[in-house]
């Protein structure tokens, strides 16, 4: 069966039998390179056009159809437009600190892409500490953002970088407990071990009423830590006009507007991977024909699925919601999601030495 | 007592989220509930309403004749200054001199539709057209005169 | 010097909210001295859309004055032409049919519903919540539909004029006023369960902007904003005219002051001026529509004054007549001008989102404030 792991398999074989091993590792690097900025470039397309279009269901209108069928090209066109618009730089702002912060918001969310597995066996790094590798690099956008709220001189845009900080900072906490309890139930830090621990059924079925509560505070975290309505208080569009990125124009605004979206995608990986079992398809019990049936399905297509499953359900949350206060997020957070977060990851802990899931 | 208020907080705010989530989800996949008109598309089944107030326009018969004295009653009521008629001095079989409609100047731009005019016309030659296309890229384009070239009034009207 | 830099001398931070801002509706500027993200002080600066429409009235004749005030409060133009009639009426002590009265009041109430569903999805909007404004449209939208059929016009009708209504009824004005308030039934729960009852709007309405009896009287203010805080207010019901007095309806009043005290009297304002409605739709007397009158109205010598309720407070029209064919002065007492004012007093010591949950319920429409 035609699946990515034989392709990558063939191209490294290939590579390695024509070229000298350095030469093989860097092509691949190259290759790689290049595949993830395709990818990047394709997802941003494809999910601001899909916010638009569930925007525009959900709000009873039709959104974008003018460019191409279903308004398919309408993101490229818009695309095309920002390329080709000037970046303005504001007189009186840090230049050099401007100009690099959509870089490293962009640089962070590109090496989250590094430890995902996409399907079976195709993965760029299956490294040993995953998650671990995963929670540290996402909180360097926070910098990012900082560091453009900062520079913007705009005050504006430094509310909208403290609330932003703030933000992250404290809902952190709550995403890195949940996938704690993950990590308690598998007993490993490595994405593909978690993945394989799922192959008899997904952690959110196996591990019972504490999981299902981790994944609803993942969910509600990872939503706050991309700043999605209804925790957009950094870009709060009715208060700070669009907070952080205020100043921006062109390219640089896109790649802000990209990186939310890239995080969104990363986000919403981790939350498959880890609770909806990654590429692992959906099996009951000791259905055999009707497992069968779902192992037909390509495993790059369940990781996609499931992925986009929780890509539309934070879509469903941005469109329905108001924004929450700067003090009642915090309040949310420390006075609701960490206390039954650390108790849930007892719970979930004395599960796992008891060998109370399946 | 205090974690069973807690609890009890989490659920209802949890319960109240979700109707919302439900009346959101329910637009989202029921698409016959769509209110947009694709408006240039729909030209063609597009209806205003009969009095919708677009543009004052005079009403002419088919042998190109009008009802309008040139009293310009139409005048004095515009609050703006949207119209000015020139009056001339026809000459009928008689010989008498009788005062007749010239020009009859309608200022689109600087119209706002209130309708006055019409109501101040007693012969109601001018009515509101429901037509309301009124872009153009010139402005002096919707300086417009109303009377048709060659009308004059109609037999019988003072 | 210290301003120059944007921060006062204490160190406070000075940031200008508007002219061009999301959450002002239109070219209001606010001045605001920020501690973080504390409010310390909030400065309205009036005047970006001042067309001096009370001047210019001095030069309209009585017939043509009425047109210009549906520019003040675009969204109560019905209303505010109402006033100005009955202003005029009393003066010349022209009676107006039964019809053109009773059509009247449903024109008004209509238009209430409109500009309270357009209040509602703009204030869910100015909270980040963006889909109400679409689902408040569409009901709006079939307010304006009906008043496109019958006055002709979608925003400023100027169907209201001294001596009646301009025009008879529409034949299908009935028919599509009682599917109108079946529609609006059938979805105003949905407005109560997709807002009212959300946990994060209550959190963000109840305790914000907290305006107490006494102050919302010493600061004059009128309509939803007092009734929010207690203070009957309605001039429906306190100085009734046309049919008001024998219909049935509530004054709604809460007591909490606070924004979602005001919200509630909104929101369930709709449901009084519904009931209004349906009181008179089928009861709409046969008869003239218009007054006979003069094409040129001529007020006596003297000062006149009235005062309606519109959708965001009470409309003082007042005239102070020489005689002529024109008022040598009108003054228009606007219910948002007083309204703002009591803004810096409600959002002190709160957060810039309070600010815009509160701006959202006083309902500020700008053209009204400046006229």
């Amino acid at each position: 069966m035609l699946s990515l792991e034989n392709i990558t398999n063939a191209v490294h074989e290939w590579l390695n039998a024509t070229l000298n091993p350095t030469l093989a590792l860097l092509s691949e690097f190259v290759i790689v390179g290049v595949l993830a900025i395709a990818l990047f470039a394709v997802l941003g397309l494809s999910l601001v056009l899909m916010e638009r279009k569930v925007a525009a269901f959900i709000q009873i209108r039709l959104g974008p159809n003018r460019v191409g069928p279903f308004g398919m090209f309408q993101t490229v066109a818009d695309t095309l437009k920002l390329i080709m618009k000037e970046g303005l730089t504001p007189d009186g702002a840090d230049k050099f600190l401007f100009n690099l912060a959509p870089y490293i918001v962009m640089i962070a969310a590109m090496m989250l892409l590094a430890p995902i597995a996409f399907a079976k066996g195709f993965q760029i790094w299956d490294i040993n500490i995953g998650v671990l590798f995963l929670t540290a690099v996402s909180s360097i956008s926070v910098i990012g953002i900082l560091m453009a709220g900062w520079a913007s001189n705009n005050k504006y845009s430094l509310l909208g970088a403290m609330r932003s900080g703030a933000q992250i900072v404290s809902y952190e906490l709550s995403a890195g407990l949940s996938i704690i309890t993950i990590v308690i139930l598998t007993g490993s830090l490595q994405i593909s071990d978690i993945i394989n621990a799922q192959a008899n059924g997904w952690w959110i079925f196996k591990g019972h009423i504490p999981v299902l509560i981790s994944f609803v505070i993942f969910i509600i975290a990872v939503t706050a830590e991309t700043n999605r309505a209804p925790f957009d208080l950094a870009e709060a569009e009715s208060e700070l006009t669009a907070g952080f990125h205020t100043e921006y124009s062109g390219m640089k605004f896109a790649l802000f507007f990209l990186a939310e979206y890239i995080n969104i995608f990363i986000a919403c990986a981790i939350g498959a991977t880890l609770f909806l079992g990654g590429w692992m398809p959906f099996h009951i019990g000791h259905w055999e024909a009707f497992n069968h049936i779902m192992d037909f399905i390509p495993s790059s297509f369940w990781f996609i699925g499931k992925t986009f499953f929780l890509i539309f359900l934070m879509m469903w949350f941005r469109w329905t919601f108001p924004r929450l206060r700067i003090d009642q997020l915090l309040n949310l957070e420390w006075k609701y999601l960490l206390p039954i977060s650390l108790v849930n990851l007892l719970v979930v802990a004395l599960m796992a030495v008891m060998g109370w899931h399946f | 007592m205090f974690i069973i208020d807690y609890i009890k907080d989490i659920f209802k705010g949890l319960k109240s989220l979700l109707t919302g989530m439900k009346i959101t989800g329910y637009y989202f996949t029921h698409h016959k509930e769509i209110i947009t008109e694709q408006y240039p598309d729909n030209r063609a089944t597009l209806k205003m309403a009969d009095r919708f107030r677009g543009e004052v326009v005079m009403i002419h018969d088919e042998d190109n004749e009008h009802a309008c004295t040139g009293c310009s009653a139409c005048e004095l009521a515009c609050p703006n200054g949207t119209i000015k008629i020139i009056n001339k001095f026809d000459v009928n079989a008689e010989g008498k001199k009788k005062k007749a409609i010239d020009t009859f100047i309608y200022h689109l731009e600087l119209c706002t539709m209130c309708n006055l005019c019409i109501v101040a016309c007693p012969t109601d030659t001018i009515k509101m057209e429901p037509n309301f296309e009124h872009s153009v890229y010139d402005r002096s384009k919707l300086t417009k005169v109303l009377n048709r070239p060659g009308s004059k009034i109609k037999a019988g009207v003072e | 010097m210290f301003e120059e830099l944007g921060t006062t001398a204490e160190g406070d931070m000075l940031i200008n909210i508007g002219p061009q801002h999301p959450a002002t509706h239109g070219v209001l500027h606010l001045v605001m001295t920020l501690n973080g993200e504390t409010i310390k002080k909030t400065e309205p600066h009036l005047g970006y859309i001042h067309r001096s429409i009370e001047k210019m009235c001095e030069s309209l004749t009585y017939r043509q004055f009425v047109y210009v005030t549906s520019r003040m409060d675009y969204l109560s133009s019905h209303i505010n032409n109402h006033g100005c009639s009955l202003a005029v009426e009393k003066a010349m002590q022209i009676e107006v049919p039964e019809r053109a009265q009773v059509i009247r009041v449903i024109m008004d109430e209509l238009t209430r519903i409109a500009s309270h569903e357009l209040w509602w999805g703009a204030m869910a909007m100015d909270l980040g919540a963006f889909t109400p404004f679409f689902y408040s449209f569409r009901e709006r939208e079939t307010i304006t539909d009906i008043m496109e059929e019958t006055c002709g016009a979608r925003l400023t009708m100027n169907y209201i004029c001294p001596g009646g209504v301009m025009m008879d009824l529409h034949p299908d004005f009935q028919k599509r006023v009682k599917s109108f308030i079946a529609l609006f039934k059938s979805k105003f729960d949905e407005y109560n369960e997709l807002v009212t009852g959300n946990i994060i709007f209550q959190n963000r309405m109840k305790g914000v902007g907290v305006l107490s009896k006494e102050d919302a009287i010493s600061y004059g203010c009128t309509g939803p904003t007092a009734r929010g805080s207690g203070v009957s207010s309605d001039i429906r019901k306190l100085y009734p005219y046309e049919v008001y007095s024998k219909v049935q309806f509530d004054e709604v009043l809460e007591t909490g002051g606070d924004s979602f005290s005001r919200y509630m009297v909104r929101i369930n304002e709709m449901l009084q001026s519904i009931k209004i409605i349906e009181q008179l739709i089928d009861n709409i007397p046969e008869g003239e529509f218009q007054a006979k009158t003069k094409a040129v109205l001529k007020l006596p010598k003297g000062e006149f004054y009235q005062r309606v309720e519109t959708a965001r407070g009470e409309l003082g029209i007042y005239i102070v007549s020489e005689g002529g064919t024109t008022p040598h002065r009108i003054k228009f007492r606007s219910p948002g001008f007083s309204n703002l004012s009591a803004l810096g007093h409600m959002v002190k010591g709160s957060k810039i989102g309070d600010l815009v949950a509160t701006m959202g319920t006083l309902d500020l429409v700008i053209p009204d404030i400046d006229r």
